[in-house]
């Protein structure tokens, strides 16, 4: 029988444990309510932009802009999010798979596979892998995210592409479903293709006209429809991020006051098991003078 | 033809504002131009300066900051990087800009990156300063 005090100790530190990841639970589910008003305050933005891609992809644009052009498939840039933190359930390793998954197969058919990661976590999870080249790492982007964040990744990917850098740009992040569910999504960044993403209905065919001209006005949509794009994968991510963090919290928490329960259970059997050895004792001994 | 003007504004960060208004000023990357009802189809990208609009007999400014504008029957959708109502601009912080853009565009060569980038803080500073001096008067 496992002695009393030991399992007083460990009730104890199940405790301490069951306080903090239930303030790690308060913590992430105050931070998610604030990511989720982020991702829903974005969407009209990019809803509207594609809006405008689309529509132009409809009235059948014509314009040679590099981010446009679909090349060769050699290289390919794929962009990873993760999280800086752990303790978040299988948000980080999901995503570190799904890139890994991604560079073996060779999904899409590109030659060769580079990944750019942003968050610590994934990097600790894949620089150690290899045949996997990682050619920038960004940490402690997601604590605060802006729209210069988003802006400044942006022109750094674009400028790369047009370098020839890569020929491709993907993305690979949670977007963010409900707060217990997240999915891992790929999503081509590079090259647009403004033709696959479809306008929901026919409302926009009226011609417009442009100012400049239609071309100029694509070509300085395209490379903001980029930094949205990452503007809204990130968001995506840190809300998920926070989600994932909460309900694993929260089992956490119910698995913690479980093993109290079990603990508990085997303190109180123990103690009576000991009273009674006790009472035992003290009639045998009663017996005995008699 | 409607008598008035449907006015959308977004940001990457929210809403700014959604209303009826009777006249809108645009700063088009080719030059100012105003938007009345019964406007034809448009779509232009804005630069960064001051956009204005009337509803009743008030005039309210704001100042955008990179965008594009649609119009389309009747409805104004502006798109902006920033856009900030003249009675919300931080004037304290706006002049601080000004000074910190100011600064350091006189120490880069103008062959630099940043240079540009500097450029642009200031024209924001400065839009920023003129919207909010409108509401004062």
């Amino acid at each position: 029988m496992a002695n009393l005090k030991d399992i007083k100790k460990r009730i104890g530190s199940v405790k301490n444990t069951q306080q903090i990841t239930k303030a790690m639970k308060m913590v992430s589910a105050a931070k998610l309510r604030r990511a989720q008003e982020a991702v829903v305050a974005a969407r009209p933005y990019a809803d509207k932009m594609q809006d405008v891609l689309s529509g132009m992809a409809m009235r059948d644009i014509e314009s040679d802009h590099p981010l446009l052009e679909t090349r060769e498939k050699k290289r390919a840039l794929v962009v990873i999010m993760t999280a800086d933190r752990g303790l978040c359930g299988g948000f980080n390793s999901s995503i570190a798979k799904a890139a890994e998954a991604f560079v073996k197969e060779q999904a899409e058919g590109f030659e060769e596979y580079t990944l750019r990661i942003i968050g610590r976590k994934g990097n600790e999870a894949l620089k150690r892998r290899p045949n996997l080249e990682i050619d920038k790492v960004y940490e402690n982007l997601t604590g605060n995210i802006t729209y210069a964040t988003a802006s400044l990744l942006g022109s750094e990917i674009v400028e790369d592409y047009i370098e020839g850098k890569f020929d491709a740009v993907f993305m690979i992040y949670n977007s963010f479903i409900s707060v217990i569910n997240q999915e891992v999504t790929t999503s081509q960044l590079l090259p647009i293709s403004p033709e696959t993403e479809q306008a929901d209905d026919g409302a926009y065919v009226a011609d417009y006209i442009y100012e400049p001209s239609s071309v100029d006005v694509i070509e300085s949509i395209l490379p903001k429809y980029i930094e949205v794009q990452i503007f809204r994968a990130l968001l995506e991510s840190v809300a998920s991020e926070q989600g994932a963090r909460m309900s694993s919290m929260d089992s956490a928490s119910k698995n913690a006051s479980e093993m109290i329960d079990k603990l508990t259970l085997q303190y109180n059997r123990a103690r009576q098991a000991a009273i009674t050895t006790e009472l035992m004792e003290i009639i045998s001994g009663a017996e005995s003078i008699k | 033809m409607a008598e008035q003007l449907k006015l959308e504004m977004v940001t990457p960060y929210k809403r700014v504002l959604s209303e009826e208004v009777d006249e809108i000023i645009v700063p088009g990357v080719v030059g100012e131009l105003g938007v009345l009802p019964g406007h034809t189809p448009l779509l232009t990208t804005l630069k960064v300066g001051e956009l204005t609009y009337r509803k009743g007999g008030a005039t309210f400014h704001v100042a955008v900051n990179w965008g594009y504008v649609e119009v389309e029957d009747d409805k104004v959708t502006i798109l902006a990087e920033t856009a900030e109502p003249a009675d919300e601009i931080d004037l304290a912080r706006a002049k601080e800009a000004l000074g910190r853009a100011e600064a350091a565009l006189k120490k880069l060569d103008s062959e630099d990156k940043q240079f540009r980038i500097m450029e642009a803080a200031l024209d924001r500073a400065l839009i920023r300063i003129q919207v909010a001096a409108r509401k004062a008067r």
